[in-house]
């Protein structure tokens, strides 16, 4: 039955922000861009990734005599996925300053990632000077039409008295409730011209309401049904880790006696090497976490959306496991799976409310079982025949990657790294998980060293994703940055092409890439430090010292083997009972699911 | 045609009940695009859709939208819509004790001797005729969507040149939020 939400009075009280600490000081006679970066520096911006251009000049000029560092990108897109990985290893907004026309349209790839992950990202557009508006201007693009299904929301600025309003709308709606990307257009006659507007300190949106506590309500509930599982799991997401949720959740997991599972966005969350945790579930999740939510009698996702990539076959998957959904986000419920108690709250304050309500749970056996299935089925692959990717990750996690920020790309690498690279920390784990953007992962360790300056930041890339965005190479060299560039270079688009191997009879097409360059003399070329590992006893060796090296960026190039596969597998729209674990003798049926 | 062709057709989706949608909007700029893309995403096709400004001096806008598809993916729709930042609530109210109307506009060719048929019909809906010409009518008809589709069915052995519909506005009846 469609149902509809709670009727509230008109207008609703609006949402009261919390203030930025300064006072609102008077203002002096100042333009649309001064204006504007006032309001960055009040909202504690300290970088802004950019680009620049004709219709952003006035933005640009305004920010010479900020105190908020300005760094030149060499394509837009590197600039959206550095904001994006400052914003996810810190949970502070990144912002990003391009200009018009092509220069916007460049963000639209990076605003889908924020989006797809709930990551909190201010874009600032140059716009046409606004009498040319809809005349088809040099560099003019229709840039609020173009990005309405890639934002949280936008603005296009019509007056520069509107832009202290707006730049504090903007951030509040980034950062709060479920994070995501806010756009701000803005035409160059509106940054020139005057702004006497003062400083905002409260929004006022009627239209938007965050959950905070819990209601008492569900959340009973929710512990009448816990108090009657004996098989629990539960399945973490990245909105854990957006709340901070983890140390809660290790606290309920140690009461409740309940295993642990978690996305490929969720790790960190909770620490994967705790003994409840079973490591990341979905397509390439750990056989074992992915035998445990197949078979469990309670289901609670904290945080997490039942994407298609964790449920595999929807009508096959927890068959009869009691479902119980806690977000941020009300459109969640029932949007995939209709659950039997929803929980709209901070995922934190939803499990610290709910801890008092629960005691231990009988999962002895429950958890002796999937023990077994952890011996049965370990993650593992084959030592022998050349150089593996998952060594270089397995012997990554033992050298120091578990306490260094990892960044991923996307693909095969990604999915080994996520298996073999566990994550102790929260914000330790950035990856493009909703959207699956390749060239995410490097401008993103960027993004992520920038923020975190006294962390280790590696970047384990594929070599298709990585020239994607190697442009940045010149970013890193520049600022000296300590990133670690680690590429998994197989010359293929390796997941692509296990996919063709497996359901497309091997028909390899478009996957081989043939003219790659040699990756560490094109380091070489930026002043970058590199290394080749092509057989496995050289891999310790250079992964210390990498970890070692502080003289700017370095990169390490693994020529791994060709052709490998991810394995445990869940081909997309099977069952998780489906699941493949190591290479199939048999010919696979093409699957059926997205994609 | 294919299967999927012939279940996508004109015939079955009016076979889906017709969901009418009342929305509470803050009057800003793109505010109708946000809210349109939420139902094309989704394939949820939009019948008629009607926007007005409320009674708060011009800063609110009410949205009736008459639309058809499965009812699982209009609740989506409907959360997915009020979560657009300016958008202050969506109701369904379909099935539910409200006042409904629509006006249509109707031009028909006619020479002077069909006249009095048409008038006599317009009469039995208290239709008002409210323009004459020399080779045409127009009548204007107000009332239940139903009302006007059997009067306009009635209509059918005469030249209808133009036809214009408000589309359906309602309001819950009482002192109930619309």
């Amino acid at each position: 039955m469609p149902s509809s939400p709670a009727r509230r009075p008109i207008p609703s009280p609006s949402a009261p922000s919390p203030a930025p600490a300064k006072p609102v000081p008077v203002t002096k006679a100042q333009t649309g861009a001064e204006a504007l970066i006032r309001c960055l520096e009040r909202e504690g911006v300290e970088y802004v990734f950019g680009l620049s251009g004709g219709a952003a000049m006035p933005i640009f000029d305004a920010l010479v005599d900020s105190k908020i560092k300005l760094i030149l990108v060499r394509h837009e897109q590197g600039a959206t996925h550095m904001a994006d990985g400052y914003a996810r290893s810190t949970g502070k907004p990144g912002v990003v300053l391009v200009t018009s026309g092509p220069g916007a349209t460049n963000t639209v790839t990076g605003m889908l990632t924020a989006l797809m992950d709930s990551c909190p990202m201010i874009v600032l557009t140059g716009q046409t000077i606004s009498p040319m508006l809809g005349k088809d201007a040099f560099q003019e693009a229709d840039v609020t039409g173009i990005t309405y299904p890639v934002v949280k929301h936008s603005y296009l600025v019509k007056n520069p008295n509107d832009i202290p309003r707006v730049t504090r709308e903007a951030f509040y709606l980034a950062t709060s409730g479920r994070p995501g990307p806010v756009l701000i257009d803005l035409p160059k006659d509106v940054t020139s011209a005057q702004c006497t507007a003062p400083f905002v300190e409260t929004v006022e949106m009627p239209g938007y309401h965050v959950p905070g506590r819990p209601d008492p309500e569900p959340l009973k509930k929710a512990a009448t049904l816990i108090a009657k599982s004996r098989k629990p799991v539960l399945y973490v997401g990245h909105g854990a880790v957006i709340s901070g949720a983890g140390p809660a959740i290790i606290k309920l997991a140690e009461k409740l006696q309940a295993p642990i599972v978690n996305t490929l966005l969720g790790k960190g969350a909770c620490p994967e090497d705790h003994p409840l945790h079973q490591g990341m579930l979905g397509m390439h999740g750990t056989a074992y976490a992915n035998k445990a939510v197949t078979n469990c009698d309670m289901i609670m996702a904290i945080g997490a959306r039942w994407d298609d990539r964790i449920t595999g076959k929807l009508s096959e998957f927890c068959v009869g496991a009691t479902k119980i959904h806690v977000d941020i986000d009300v459109a969640e419920f029932g949007k995939i799976v209709n659950p039997d108690v929803s929980i709209a709250a901070d995922a934190k304050l939803a499990i610290e409310d709910l801890l008092p309500l629960v005691d231990k749970l009988d999962t002895g056996d429950w958890l002796k079982q999937i023990a077994d299935w952890r011996k049965q089925f370990p993650l593992k692959y084959q030592k022998r025949g050349g150089l593996k990717a998952q060594h270089v990750l397995d012997r990554l996690d033992d050298l120091g990657g578990r306490d260094c920020i990892l960044t991923t790309d996307v693909g095969q690498h990604q999915m080994w790294a996520a298996q073999f690279c566990l994550t102790t920390k929260n914000r330790h784990w950035l990856s493009s998980g909703g959207a699956g953007t390749m060239g995410y992962g490097f401008p993103a360790a960027i993004g992520a060293q920038f923020a975190n300056p006294n962390k280790k930041v590696w970047c384990i890339v594929g070599d298709g994703g990585f020239q994607m965005t190697m442009a940045e190479l010149a970013t890193a060299a520049l600022h000296k940055l300590p990133v670690k560039i680690l590429i998994i270079n197989n010359s293929y688009l390796g997941m692509v092409r296990q996919w063709q191997e497996l359901f497309f009879e091997n028909r390899l097409s478009g996957v081989d890439l043939e003219g790659n360059p040699d990756f560490v003399k094109l380091a070489g070329a930026y002043g970058i430090k590199g290394w080749r590992i092509k057989r496995p006893n050289e891999v310790d060796r250079v992964l210390k010292a990498a970890m070692e090296w502080n003289d700017g960026p370095c990169l390490v190039e693994a020529e791994v083997i060709k052709e490998d596969n991810v394995f445990p597998m869940i081909p997309a729209g099977a069952a998780l009972r489906d699941m493949i674990i190591e290479r199939p003798k048999q010919k696979m049926a093409k699957p059926e699911g997205s994609t | 045609m294919s299967a999927a062709a012939a279940a996508a057709s004109p015939v079955t989706a009016h076979a889906a009940p017709l969901h009418t949608i009342s929305i509470l909007v803050r009057n800003k700029p793109g505010v109708l695009v946000r809210v349109a893309l939420v139902f094309a995403r989704r394939g949820y096709n939009i019948e008629s859709l009607v926007v007005s400004a409320d009674v708060t001096n011009g800063e609110f806008s009410r949205m009736t939208i008459t639309c058809s598809g499965d009812p699982q993916t209009l609740d989506q729709i409907i959360k997915q819509v009020t979560k657009l930042i300016d958008v202050v609530h969506a109701f369904d109210h379909t099935g539910q004790f409200v006042y409904e109307t629509e006006v249509a506009l109707v031009k028909i060719q006619c020479k002077l001797a069909e006249r009095t048929e048409i008038l006599q019909i317009a009469e039995l809906y208290s239709a008002k005729v409210v323009d004459y010409g020399v080779d045409s009518l127009i009548v204007r008809i107000v009332g239940a969507a139903e009302k006007i589709d059997v009067f306009l069915s009635l209509l059918r052995n005469y030249q209808i040149v133009e036809l214009v519909r408000s589309g359906k506005i309602l309001m819950t009846r009482g002192l109930a939020t619309t």
